[in-house]
């Protein structure tokens, strides 16, 4: 009997990929639903295991219409072939998406059957110790940003002992906390939702691997009310690994208990900052916290807590299962392993690509991403979010990883590039990098929180015809304090879209002027 | 002013009784009960905050403080339906800004589309950032949305309230 797979990632959904499968149900066939491969252009991309192989051929854009008469052949204009064998994943070297796409994220056996628990079942089998050997040997690093080395933080954890929450009895249960920061807020980035949605065990099982190695007993995921679908897919994911033994009481036979919970954010970009997102965690309005203490020592209800990016957990499975060794040979400098890269934006071909560090942009947007959707020049590339740098397209060679993209002044960020073609106006991206700090600075420090609102007010100066000779100079300084001065990333970076744009296309700003001057004349004329 | 659905002392115990096994059950639980209390009648109504307070045993000033700083949480009843566009860069960049004044243009040009869908805030990112531009109407995730599939999304999504009534 023939097999069809079909995605239920939200991405795959938004362009009508669930007509599709009830489509093919009504005619009778075996519908498997799955995760998103990641090539989201293609989207809907419907699979069919071939019956002698089982290689998977795929159809690109499916519509409903596209089921009638014959339905879907090898002659059909939107026929793929081998959908592994497509350049844009034949070149990719998956190893936290291994499993994305290609099986049921909700179906436990499916996610044993393609190497699901090996990593949870040889840490087990292994003294804590060194399992945060084994990951900090693999060089792995924060995927959330930050890029702080994972292994350190995990050691840090695991000399703690376990305290009771901060104000209750000393009497009371003692605790360490694994929290997943998946609080995924930065534009052109989509990683984290296709991998708990696509893949939910991995993240789980990371945590679990994550409890073993630290001795923590509880795990919490942070995960942001705009993913509906990933948060159902996750709390499904949560009671199905209770009914196996992959979570609870003496994890497979351990003597480790670990259980995890789902708590959803409520609209606050600020809270994937780790400390405001521990402020959130904890019920209250997610400002940002002063370190020291850090997490590690002082964390959720004054526990030591472990605080990873969903990325960040769900490659540790493999490293576990495939070894540091084999992880930490990929990449360059302290940029090890892998990084999933997120195409988004004006880009022809939009999606996910994990590949060791060490590409360049450059492949990534035009090798793979085939260049802008819309067939116009590329202009600008914003790098890590919206706190991230515009590079400017004779730019995009530099290799992406931490170190590289740091001498440039830029960040990797979450691994997301946004591409903009050359109708983007950079000094409105500018004002609006300094508008999205107004809107969601937490309020704590003054930098940020009155810094954006003068930063606004600047830029609109600067942008006027007669904008004192000192305004830019002005704005610089503005963003030297914030850079400077501010609690946390959000104001200490927003700077660095503000300055990239102005530095990197100083243009834009003057041909504004001249278009508000024109403006201005032609209302006074009227 | 939206008449409360929380003053007799019978809704009010009817809330306890929703809000009491969280707060039992979960440390830190402030936000949870708002978020209970939001999933339960649709936004946040007035005498709330105290209810939340009592039953988490902490002040109202530290409640409301919680309800004023997260942006989901609403002070009014939501409209029937929601319609959010994503207001970020990735969508910026293919078109957004665009699409969000087009929309504005059809929601003025037809009152019954305004009066079902009302001013929904912007938000900042949906992670649809490759199939832009992005937007949710109620849990329906849309890509590469135009005026036209954001008005048969919201078809749809009418129906469906319709069909459970």
């Amino acid at each position: 009997m023939t097999v069809w797979f079909v995605p239920r990632d939200a991405a795959a959904l938004s362009v009508g990929a669930d007509a599709v499968a009830t489509a093919l149900e009504a005619r009778g066939e075996h519908v498997v639903r799955t995760g998103s491969r990641g090539l989201l252009w293609l989207e809907p991309l419907v699979e069919c295991a071939d019956s002698r192989d089982g290689r998977r051929v795929g159809w690109g854009n499916v519509q409903v219409c596209d089921l009638e008469a014959d339905g879907l052949s090898d002659t059909a204009e939107n026929f793929l072939g081998v959908v592994e064998e497509l350049d844009y994943l034949a070149c990719q070297n998956r190893w936290i998406y291994e499993r994305v796409g290609i099986i049921d994220p909700v179906d436990a056996d499916d996610y044993l059957a393609h190497g699901g628990m090996v990593g949870l079942q040889r840490a087990l089998e292994l003294s804590p110790a060194t399992v945060v050997q084994a990951v900090t040997e693999s060089g792995l690093r924060g995927r959330g940003g930050a890029g702080f080395p994972t292994g350190i933080k995990w050691q840090t954890v695991a000399q703690q002992v376990p305290v009771p929450h901060k104000g209750d009895p000393i009497d009371a249960p003692c605790h360490k906390y694994i929290c997943v920061n998946a609080d995924e807020g930065d534009s052109g980035t989509f990683a984290d939702r296709m991998l708990m949605e696509g893949d939910p065990f991995c993240l789980l099982e990371g945590m679990a691997i994550a409890a073993h190695a630290v001795g923590a007993d509880r795990g919490m995921i942070y995960l942001r009310s705009e993913y509906p679908a990933a948060i159902a897919v996750m709390n499904e994911a949560i009671a199905k690994a209770r009914d196996r033994g992959w979570l609870g009481r003496g994890i497979l036979g351990s003597a480790c208990d670990f259980d995890v919970s789902v708590r959803v954010g409520a609209g606050s970009y600020v809270c994937g900052e780790e400390t405001a997102m521990l402020e959130s965690l904890e019920g209250r309005r997610g400002t940002v916290r002063a370190k020291p203490p850090l997490p590690a020592i002082e964390g959720l209800f004054g526990t030591p807590t472990v605080i990873n990016n969903v990325l960040t957990i769900a490659s540790v499975p493999s490293i576990l299962a495939r070894g540091a060794e084999a992880y930490a040979a990929l990449g360059q400098e302290r940029s090890r392993g892998t990084q999933v890269f997120q195409l988004a934006g004006n880009i022809a071909r939009g999606g996910i690509v994990e590949v060791a560090f060490g590409i360049s942009a450059h492949e990534l947007i035009f090798d793979l991403g085939q260049g802008t959707k819309s067939g116009r020049p590329l202009k600008a590339v914003q790098v890590g979010g919206p706190l991230g740098a515009y590079l400017p397209a004779d730019k995009l060679q530099v290799p992406m990883a931490y170190e590289t993209l740091a001498a440039q002044g830029a960040m990797l960020g979450h691994g997301g590039l946004v591409v903009f073609d050359d109708s983007v106006d950079m000094a409105e991206q500018a004002r609006f990098a300094m508008e999205f700090c107004v809107e969601e600075s937490c309020g704590k420090c003054t930098p940020c929180r009155i810094g954006a609102v003068r930063g606004v007010e600047v830029i609109d100066n600067l942008l006027a015809s007669d904008a004192p000779e000192n305004t830019e100079q002005l704005l610089r300084d503005l963003c030297d304090v914030m850079t400077q001065g501010s609690l946390c990333a959000m104001g200490g970076l927003t700077p660095q879209p503000v300055l990239s744009a102005l530095d990197q296309f100083p243009e834009d700003f003057k041909r504004v002027a001249a278009r508000v001057d024109a403006a201005t004349q032609g209302a006074v004329h009227e | 002013m939206t008449d409360s659905p929380i003053k007799t002392s019978e809704q009010i115990a009817a809330l306890k009784g929703l809000l009491t096994p969280i707060a039992d059950r979960e440390p830190g639980p402030v936000l949870l009960c708002l978020q209970a209390v939001q999933g339960h009648y649709g936004y946040v109504p007035e005498g709330a905050v105290a209810v939340v307070a009592e039953v988490c045993n902490v002040t109202r000033a530290d409640v409301h403080g919680v309800f004023s700083y997260y942006s989901d949480l609403k002070k009014s009843p939501p409209p029937a339906i929601s319609v959010r566009l994503c207001a970020a860069e990735a969508c910026q960049a293919v078109g957004g800004r665009g699409l969000a004044a087009a929309w504005s243009e059809a929601c003025a040009a037809d009152p019954k589309l305004a009066a079902a869908t009302g001013t929904d805030e912007p938000v900042f990112c949906l992670g649809n950032c490759a199939l832009g531009p992005a937007a949710l109407v109620n849990d329906q995730l849309i890509g590469r949305a135009n005026v036209a599939t954001l008005k048969s999304a919201v078809e749809a999504a009418q129906n469906v309230t319709e069909a459970t009534r």
